[in-house]
């Protein structure tokens, strides 16, 4: 069967065990995680999290269906295909030396990346913006030698007045 | 005013109404234990092995409609429950587990008998909670309760810490449970339903298939309904027995790979399938790409993700079963299916149930009859797994929801003894037989001195047939009859009820059948008959693993060898 990556957004109560269950959910598929991301949410005792994950549709939503009847998932919909906004933010330490540091710091202009700490032999730079732009700006930065990346993973939210994942859910339901 | 952990737990268990727990001590939840002997209300049966405990819950909660309790305590008390809540889990039982845990202090700290239990379960549960307060025990008792018993029942795990069992707080009673997350679903979308009653008032060869939600919802009447009216044969799942009455003219049987050939023939050829309750389980539905092949399907169930995870269906309707049939029954209309039902009942005739065969040894089915006629259907018949499971299904006629208690989903040998124990202190009214197999009843049989000790009187009636039955008939049919591990040396069932002081008889031939089953049923307490029946009768008709249920095999007529057989160890 056809694989794609999707993306899940839940909002779960804030509780001991929720990601837990939630993940548990995927490994007894045998599915592997891309990334999954949790954070507040603009609701109280709330949390957001979002989960990339590679799997055929058919099998992503027998588990998006499975997610939803934990306790404490409040609701959940699969956002892929939907306009959405995607973000990520990596910091990168390349190796710098006064020979490459102007070349890197061009780059990372390029990018609208900020450098956030310079070290004698290197520099630190945030940048933000979908997975496409991170990947080519670390290509770029992988000549001068990489010594260290830290990714958060993806977040997402659909453009416009929607507020996901009610709305969206609301309209697949309909749709059955 | 001020109450110790304990004490709210007990106070909690009251306000749901429980009147029983089964369960075994030990020292992480023994100051829950202590407080027993405030709480004369609450019913405790010690069990001799706490899986016991949580399958005697889980029988309690299928015959009563309420949830089951079990309590252990931490560490391998704990874990010994994993194999009854897994049960409880694939069958949508309600209950609840409540097991100690070591103090908080000591938590992650592999202390003596510390087990991650709330870790374990998490696959096998509903829903689980680790207590850290004991003010918080109130409220996750009630929605512990709810959850296990709203929607699609399950089991709900409560761990809870020896000193937080110990300590003070003051008790109020919870309020509302608010869980914003938890859906349940109850009435099926208006246009689906629509949808629903045309394709049916519609249909020329419509069928339908009966599961256990019809009886978790308490839909046999809707049901009997909405067959009638429409004329829609109607076969059930092995768990849906009794939901619908087996004496009725339009019950066609159970389908599947022990289901009656004429059931799984009306699979074949219907142009529409009627799923209420049920989750296209591969025993059901055989090669899945082969399953109903001319029929538009309809499946009513509670749980979202069951539509559409193993068959393509054309009418999804999410909602509680029993909200669903009323709403469909306005609009159905009376139709006959004459010629339909004619070609079932050809069916039926071509593909009898194999009779108990003249002239042969003691045969199981035979047995089965017999004690369905000496009890006329109104007993609650509970079994372990194996070939005795599927006769009992196959030769007993359920009349009744909640009158069949078996272990489906997991297929839990030594599921027998303890189930049996729960269904009698849940229905002491009802007479309980144990139909069981000689290895599934090897696997809980210490369970013999919980029934003395708490005076519950259960018949049991062990089908002998000196092998794991079930697994020797798959090593004849498709290994060569290569019987590997599979016979079995078992002990003198009788002596061994007679050492716990329980009566019981030993019958080799067909006509001493009746009386001993009579001497048991007039007996006044536990009686155990052990059947020495045909050592390697097969359950047929069988849907070979990975066939469509049309190709199933026909009863060969095969010679049946003699007992005692040779190669008894
Ligand atoms: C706990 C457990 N272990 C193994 C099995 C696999 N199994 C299914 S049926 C069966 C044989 C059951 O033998 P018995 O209880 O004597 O019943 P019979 O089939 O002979 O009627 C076995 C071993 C199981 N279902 N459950």
């Amino acid at each position: 069967m056809a694989t794609t990556k999707h993306t899940l957004v839940a909002i779960v109560r804030d509780r001991p065990g929720v990601l837990n269950r939630m993940v548990s959910l995927f490994r007894r598929r045998g599915f592997n995680i891309d990334s999954i991301v949790v954070g507040h949410s603009e609701e109280p005792e709330m949390s957001r999290v979002t989960i990339v994950v590679n799997g055929s549709a058919a099998m992503v939503e027998q588990v998006r269906k499975q997610l939803d009847k934990l306790v404490d998932v409040v609701r959940i919909s699969d956002i892929t295909g939907e306009n959405i906004t995607v973000r990520e933010l990596a910091l990168v330490k390349v190796k710098a030396s006064s020979g490459t540091r102007s070349e890197i710091l061009e780059i990372a202009d390029i990018f609208r990346a900020n450098i956030v700490d310079v070290a004698s032999d290197s520099l630190t730079i945030e940048v933000t913006g979908d997975e496409d732009k991170i990947d080519s700006m670390l290509k770029l930065l992988r000549s001068y030698g990489i010594k260290e990346i830290a990714r958060t993973g993806r977040v997402a939210m659909v453009r416009g007045t929607i507020r996901v994942p009610s709305q969206v859910e609301g309209r697949k339901k309909r749709m059955i | 005013m001020k109450k110790t952990g304990a004490q709210i737990i007990c106070e909690s268990l009251l306000a749901e109404g429980v009147e029983v727990l089964f369960g075994l001590p030990g020292g992480s939840i023994l100051p829950f234990y202590d407080t027993l002997s405030q709480y004369p209300q609450l019913r405790h049966i010690l069990v001799r092995h706490e899986q016991c405990a949580a399958h005697a819950a889980d029988a309690y909660a299928r015959v009563t409609g309420k949830v089951g309790v079990c309590v252990a305590t931490s560490g391998p008390g704990a874990t010994n429950l994993v194999t009854g809540i897994a049960n409880a889990h694939l069958d949508s039982v309600p209950i609840v587990a409540i097991t100690g845990q070591v103090a908080r202090p000591f938590i992650g700290k592999d202390a003596f008998q510390e087990i991650d239990i709330t870790g374990i379960t998490l696959p096998i549960t509903k829903h689980s909670y680790l207590v850290h307060d004991a003010a918080e025990l109130a409220s996750i008792i009630k929605e512990a309760f709810y959850i296990a018993r709203s929607g699609r029942p399950g089991p709900v795990l409560i761990d809870v810490p020896r000193d937080v069992q110990l300590e003070q707080v003051e008790y109020v009673p919870p309020g509302e449970v608010n869980l914003p997350g938890y859906k349940v679903p109850t009435r099926g979308h208006p246009t689906q339903l629509k949808n629903a009653a045309r394709l049916i008032n519609e249909a020329q060869r419509p069928l339908i298939i009966a599961g256990h939600g019809v009886i978790i919802s308490g839909a046999s009447e809707e049901l009997k309904k909405l067959a009638e009216t429409a004329q829609v044969p109607v076969i059930t799942t092995l768990l849906g027995l009794g939901g619908f009455p087996g004496n009725h003219v339009l019950n066609y049987g159970m389908a599947g790979m022990h289901g009656t050939g004429y059931a799984n023939r009306a699979i074949d050829n219907a142009d529409l399938i009627v799923a209420i309750g049920i989750r296209f389980d591969d025993r059901l539905t055989g090669k899945i790409s082969a399953f109903a092949p001319h029929a538009k399907i309809i499946h009513i169930d509670l749980d979202p993700a069951e539509i559409g995870k193993n068959v393509r269906v054309d009418v999804p309707i999410v909602g509680d079963v029993k909200v669903v049939l009323e709403a469909m029954l306005e609009m159905i209309e009376p139709r006959e299916h004459l010629e339909w039902l004619r070609q079932l009942e050809d069916w039926r005739r071509q593909h009898p149930i194999e009779p108990a065969r003249e002239g042969s040894g003691l045969l199981p089915q035979y047995v089965i009859r017999q004690i369905y006629e000496a009890t006329g259907g109104d007993a609650i018949i509970v079994t372990g797994v194996g070939q005795h499971q599927m006769w009992t299904a196959q030769h007993y006629v359920f009349h009744e929801p909640g009158t069949f208690v078996s272990s489906g989903g997991l297929g839990t040998m030594g599921f027998g003894l303890p189930a049996a124990m729960g269904a009698k202190v849940g229905r002491p009214d009802r007479t309980v037989w144990l139909i069981d197999g000689d290895g599934s009843f090897q696997m809980t049989i210490q369970e013999l001195a919980t029934l003395v000790q708490d005076k519950i009187a259960i018949k049991i009636a062990i089908m002998n047939n000196g092998y794991l039955g079930m697994v020797r008939q798959w090593q004849e049919l498709f290994h060569g009859k290569r019987y590997i591990a599979t016979p079995l040396s078992c002990p003198d069932f009788v002596k061994v009820a007679e050492a716990y002081c329980i009566p019981g008889l030993r019958v080799t031939r067909r006509e001493e059948v009746s009386g001993a089953i009579a001497q048991a049923m007039a007996y006044h307490g536990p009686f155990l008959i052990s059947f020495a029946v045909e050592p390697e009768e097969n359950v047929f008709p069988m849907v070979p693993p990975g066939a469509s249920v049309a190709e199933f095999i026909e009863h060969p007529q095969k010679e049946v060898s003699v007992w005692p057989r040779q190669n008894t160890p």
